[in-house]
């Protein structure tokens, strides 16, 4: 898609959770929470991963780190098939791509320092020779995401949301990652405190030349932050664009859909609204052929027998759709 | 962990000390019966001795004036006198405690050491073989009261293989490392019993705290860092997952203490739990209140100990 070797490559990435039921536990059902997905990244690029709750985005995200195992596909990362990797050498790789979670609350330890939960990482990969380098380490991430030194003796719990994530940020940064995967970053955030994280991820990526993969449901941030925005719909990328031929000329009718329900921050500019129809199928059992042509506005019959491939519509636009190319 | 919360900690124990000990000697004043009860029923001693006797140990006054005297004089060290046994009554249960202390503690000891990994190991890999084994294993152990697995164990190793002493002896002829040995070997049985007992609930409370822990943003971010899985598991999953355990082990102590005199009654322990059954059958007033305090005691120290290593294992709590 690019003409540079990406980043990082995913290649038919899919995960499938099975569920078991019975009394000899067999695989029952299978919820296909990724189901095919292909993208590319180039290095200090920022590709926005949209779609709704429960489309796969984070499970995406976390397959590409192997903090949850991908049942087939590959991604390909600085020349390595990550999913081959194994002990040692998966290790080394987490080195080099880190992850940012939502939850600010829920992703620090909180029986550990602010110190130890940034610098643990440091030490496993021997990144500081002794004690006095560490501590100067860990200062030092703290300062670069706007806290102080002095708050690497403190908990988790005598901060707030939004320097909590900031602590979140500077640990995933200790180990100086080229590809950092923001899962919905800002979402558990205050509005004021959002742009504040925004702006400092946005200058830490041209401060170190990081690559990010940032997953969100947000688009008008993801609008904000994006090179490139890739939408996903039950488990699929139904297209994939630079972020602003996305906004001025989507051309996936559920593209349009998401893009018709952002708020436009002009109460008297008035904007056809696309409303969806029913909710979101099942991913135990998602419909045949195009997994949107349930409430897709224009489908068509051969809608629901053939699955549509991404194609090119125009440079670097790429849409999975039968009828709008 | 700073010395004034341990202090504070200290502070508070006192009052309900008090407490404890005044409900506990209302209800033993308002008991039937008293050490000379007996004496009604003997022909050879005079009605006169009898009153000269109730009225010299003060046992028709008031129950709050006998409250605050029992207090002051236990207070001085002094804890009655025990007329079944002829002896005062705190050096009767500084004979006994100690023998009651080191099963307990050991029997704790063993389900700590067998429960934690069992049921790390568990949770790390839910519904396989092994978990299913634990935990089938682990319902059966709390499921059987103390006194049948006890029972059991007798018939096994003492009568039929003759491997083990089935009456725990407090005066074992033997010195240096055969008084060890001796020890060691009659207070196999016990310890058991009374600590796979506890370690089976043990195993389930840990298993599951554990596999609350385990799906925590934290220690997907732990992994992400690049830790291997086993202190993945050692420093973020079990220190996080023991805070719970820790509250149950130390509020399930009570219970521990009264499963403890049931088996200390089964192996002929010379405990303080054995003390406290026969003073009850002798209605010997002075040991009841004697063990019965100390037992709260014990309740009380051990919740303290819980709440210091609370404090080390959260430190949201220490520095409150």
């Amino acid at each position: 898609m690019t003409t540079h070797p990406p980043l990082l490559a995913a290649r038919d990435l899919k995960k499938h959770f099975t569920i078991k039921g019975g009394i000899f536990s067999r695989e029952v059902d299978r919820v296909h929470a990724v189901d095919g997905v292909t993208f590319d990244i180039s290095a200090g690029e920022t590709l926005g991963l949209v779609g709704e709750s429960g489309c796969g985005k984070s499970t995406t995200g976390r397959c590409i780190l192997r903090l949850i195992e991908p049942s087939s596909g590959q991604i390909w990362f600085q020349g390595q098939d990550v999913t081959r990797l194994n002990g040692e050498a998966l290790r080394a790789m987490r080195r080099d791509m880190q992850i940012i979670f939502q939850d600010p609350f829920a992703s620090l330890n909180p029986r550990h320092t602010v110190g130890g939960i940034i610098g643990e990482a440091l030490v496993i990969h021997g990144l500081a020779k002794n004690r006095h380098e560490l501590d100067d380490r860990v200062a030092h991430l703290l300062e670069t995401v706007g806290l102080l030194p002095d708050h690497r003796h403190r908990f988790p719990h005598e901060f707030s949301g939004g320097q909590r994530q900031r602590i979140g940020i500077a640990r995933a940064l200790a180990v100086q990652p080229k590809l950092i995967v923001c899962d919905e970053p800002v979402s558990a955030l205050d509005v004021s405190i959002q742009a504040q994280v925004i702006n400092l991820l946005e200058e830490l990526q041209e401060k170190f030349s990081l690559t990010y993969l940032f997953i969100a449901h947000d688009l008008s941030v993801v609008e904000h932050i994006s090179d490139r925005v890739a939408v996903m719909y039950l488990g699929r990328v139904v297209e994939i664009a630079p972020a602003r031929e996305l906004y001025d000329n989507p051309r996936h009718p559920y593209t349009e859909a998401l893009l018709s329900a952002v708020p436009i921050p002009d109460p008297r500019l008035k904007r056809k609204r696309i409303v969806l129809q029913g909710d979101v199928p099942n991913p135990i059992r998602p419909p045949p052929g195009c997994h949107f042509h349930t409430r897709c506005p224009i489908a068509e019959p051969r809608c629901s027998q053939e699955v549509p491939l991404l194609e090119r519509s125009s440079e670097g636009h790429w849409v999975a759709c039968h009828l709008r190319r | 962990m700073s010395r004034t919360y341990i202090l504070r900690r200290v502070l508070i124990a006192i009052p309900s000390l008090l407490g404890i000990s005044l409900v506990l000697y209302t209800v033993l004043a308002l008991a039937p019966g008293d050490p000379f009860g007996e004496l009604v029923t003997n022909p050879n001693v005079p009605p006169e001795v009898r009153i000269a006797l109730r009225e010299k140990f003060g046992l028709d006054d008031p129950v709050w004036i006998r409250y605050v005297r029992w207090l002051s004089a236990m207070l001085q060290g002094d804890w009655g006198f025990s007329f079944v046994s002829r002896m005062d009554v705190d050096d009767l249960i500084l004979q006994r405690l100690p023998t009651t202390v080191a099963v307990i503690g050991a029997a704790q000891l063993l389900a700590i050491t067998v429960a934690i990994p069992i049921g790390v190991l568990a949770a790390t890999r839910p519904y396989s073989v092994f978990d299913q084994i634990a935990n089938t294993l682990a319902f059966v152990g709390f499921s059987l009261p103390t006194f049948f697995t006890g029972l059991l164990l007798i018939l096994i190793f003492s009568v039929q293989l003759d491997w083990l002493p089935f009456v725990y002896r407090s005066d074992v002829q033997a010195t240096g490392w055969k008084w060890w040995w001796e020890q060691f070997r009659q207070s196999i049985m016990p310890v058991t019993v009374l600590g796979l007992f506890q370690g089976a609930a043990l195993v389930r409370y840990v298993r599951s705290s554990v596999l609350d822990v385990i799906k925590l943003d934290y220690v997907t971010t732990a992994r992400s860092k690049g830790i291997g899985e086993p202190k993945v598991i050692t420093k973020h999953v079990v220190r996080n997952a023991l805070i719970p355990v820790v509250t149950l082990v130390a509020l399930q102590l009570p219970v521990v203490f009264g499963g403890a005199i049931v088996t200390e009654q089964i192996f002929r322990i010379p405990g303080i739990g054995s003390l406290l059954i026969s003073a009850i059958l002798a209605n010997d007033t002075p040991v009841i209140m004697g063990v019965t305090f100390v037992f709260s005691c014990l309740v009380v120290a051990f919740n303290l100990i819980a709440d210091i290593v609370y404090g080390w294992l959260d430190p949201r709590i220490a520095f409150r």
